[in-house]
């Protein structure tokens, strides 16, 4: 059988077709695989807010491990023995709320958990004008709480996140970061322990108490980072755009919590 | 060579050496740049690639007699686009882990001109087994290369292999640090990787001079 394919009815035809079949396939097994693909993502985040906590599978110096994804939901649960959400406009706090009282109020997605709140839509929220919740998860340790703050901003390709832990003079306990894209042997190495690790010790305020984040900073002289006051950490070679963009989201997102820990002190 | 004849092996083989996708026709350079950092991600990318191109050679060739001439490059597209989104989706729903790793390459394998470069010029004219012969040995001397080039940017780049430190530690001054050595940080750029194919060409085409062209 022998088909004329170069007649228009024909090629219209047939991108007709493929793209019928090509578009319910990959919707069919978008929509098949979503549940677990949601799933996932929900214990990824309690993995890396875990991870942020210190609460890890790290070996030696290796690279990270977190806690086993089937013993998440139940480390999460033991570990993190406060979820709270604070609402703040024009960096002042309005309302804070615990967990539960954050999953019936109405601008909360069908009961979430604080969590699983979408950092990105906050950030939205502001550019329309709007309060913007802030989590705040906190694990007691014998009296020592640490808090974790989720952080998100761009990096060189497209978006990167991650939680800082900090206690309540905001010096820095542990944190993770992550990406979407950056480039692998270069930016993605945010996501190495030897960049990470280097945050533990750091403050974000300065010796006045005036909020100043941490910088990744090329020729800071101190690759080791014995130096833990100067808000600075070592850069990764060949990632400025990363490297500032990690500074960039430190310094932005956290500040917006410097009023909570202001009243702690 | 039971199951492959001469011919057949011959379209494994060719890509490896003779007519090799980046040092002879060039093609693809864009990733060999863009990941080659790491002797892992080269690798990642590499076994991403072979599983692409494999499956897109077959599909695109069993397609061949009914794909309409206009509009076969936006097919083509379609066939690679669609491979690697379903791929990526099952990554993600039940190996969560292995899809975060290979996520930032899914774009890249989507754009690489290798693979279309194979649609155009044997899959729409060969049959499906020659094709998918095809595109493995495409695919592997595509990874060949990757994996010669990420082994020496991240070695003289970061001093290491796989992530593992090979040559000491360059902050404590151990190892071939403790004689003055440093990493040279320009190895991870990728201009360098851009050398090093330059240098493998040269290798290659002095080694056979029935690749230079006048």
């Amino acid at each position: 059988m022998a088909v004329n394919t170069d007649k228009n009815s024909y090629t219209i035809l047939f991108a007709v077709i493929m793209v019928l079949v090509v578009g319910s396939l990959l919707a069919f097994t978008a929509s098949a695989l979503r549940p677990n693909i949601k799933e996932n993502e929900r214990i990824e985040k309690q993995q890396n807010i875990l991870y942020a906590m210190g609460i890890n599978g790290n070996e030696g110096t290796g690279d990270i491990t977190f806690v086993d994804a089937k013993q998440a939901e139940a480390e999460f649960a033991s570990n993190v023995s406060e979820q709270i959400v604070l609402e703040v406009k024009d960096g002042k706090i309005i309302n804070e709320m615990t967990g539960e009282e954050f999953a019936n109020s109405k601008d909360s997605d069908k009961g979430i958990e604080p969590y699983l709140i979408d950092v990105k839509k906050q950030q939205t929220r502001v550019k329309e004008g709007k309060s913007r919740y802030l989590p705040l998860f906190i694990s007691d340790n014998n009296g020592q709480k640490v808090y974790v703050a989720p952080i998100r901003g761009k990096g060189l390709w497209d978006a990167i996140w991650g939680y800082v832990a900090i206690d309540k003079k905001m010096v820095v306990q542990g944190a993770f970061f992550d990406h979407k894209g950056e480039t692998p042997g270069l930016g993605a190495n945010i996501k190495q322990r030897y960049f990470m690790d280097d945050f533990t010790g750091e403050r974000l305020l300065s010796d006045e108490g005036v909020f100043r984040g941490i910088t990744v900073a090329k020729g800071n002289n101190d690759p080791k980072n014995e130096n833990k006051d100067d808000n600075e950490v070592d850069a990764l070679a060949g990632a400025t755009i990363t490297g500032d963009g990690v500074s960039a989201m430190i310094k932005k997102d956290l500040k917006l919590y410097l009023p909570y820990f202001k009243n702690l002190q | 060579m039971g199951i492959l004849s001469k011919k057949d092996t011959k379209l494994i083989t060719d890509p490896l050496a003779d007519n090799n996708p980046i040092t002879i026709q060039v093609l693809g350079i864009c990733s060999a740049l863009a990941i080659t950092a790491e002797l892992k991600a080269s690798l990642v990318m590499g076994i991403a690639v072979l599983f692409v191109l494999g499956v897109g050679n077959v599909v695109i060739s069993l397609l061949r007699n009914l794909i309409p001439s206009k509009i076969r490059i936006i097919v083509q597209l379609i066939v690679v686009a669609s491979l690697v989104i379903i791929v990526d989706q099952v990554l993600k729903a039940f190996a969560f882990e292995l899809s975060k790793t290979l996520s930032v390459f899914i774009g890249l394998i989507i754009t690489n001109c290798i693979i279309m470069g194979r649609f155009e010029a044997f899959a729409l004219g060969n049959g499906p087994w020659k094709s998918f012969l095809d595109g493995i040995g495409n695919a592997l001397g595509y990874a060949v290369i990757l994996i010669v080039v990420g082994f020496f940017r991240e070695l003289l780049g970061s001093g290491t292999l796989f992530g593992i430190p090979v040559l000491g530690d360059p902050i404590e001054k151990t190892g071939v640090y403790s004689i003055g050595y440093e990493n040279n940080g320009f190895m991870l750029m990728p201009p360098m990787a851009l050398i090093i194919v330059g240098l493998i060409i040269w290798v290659q085409r002095s080694r056979n001079k029935d690749l230079i062209e006048d």
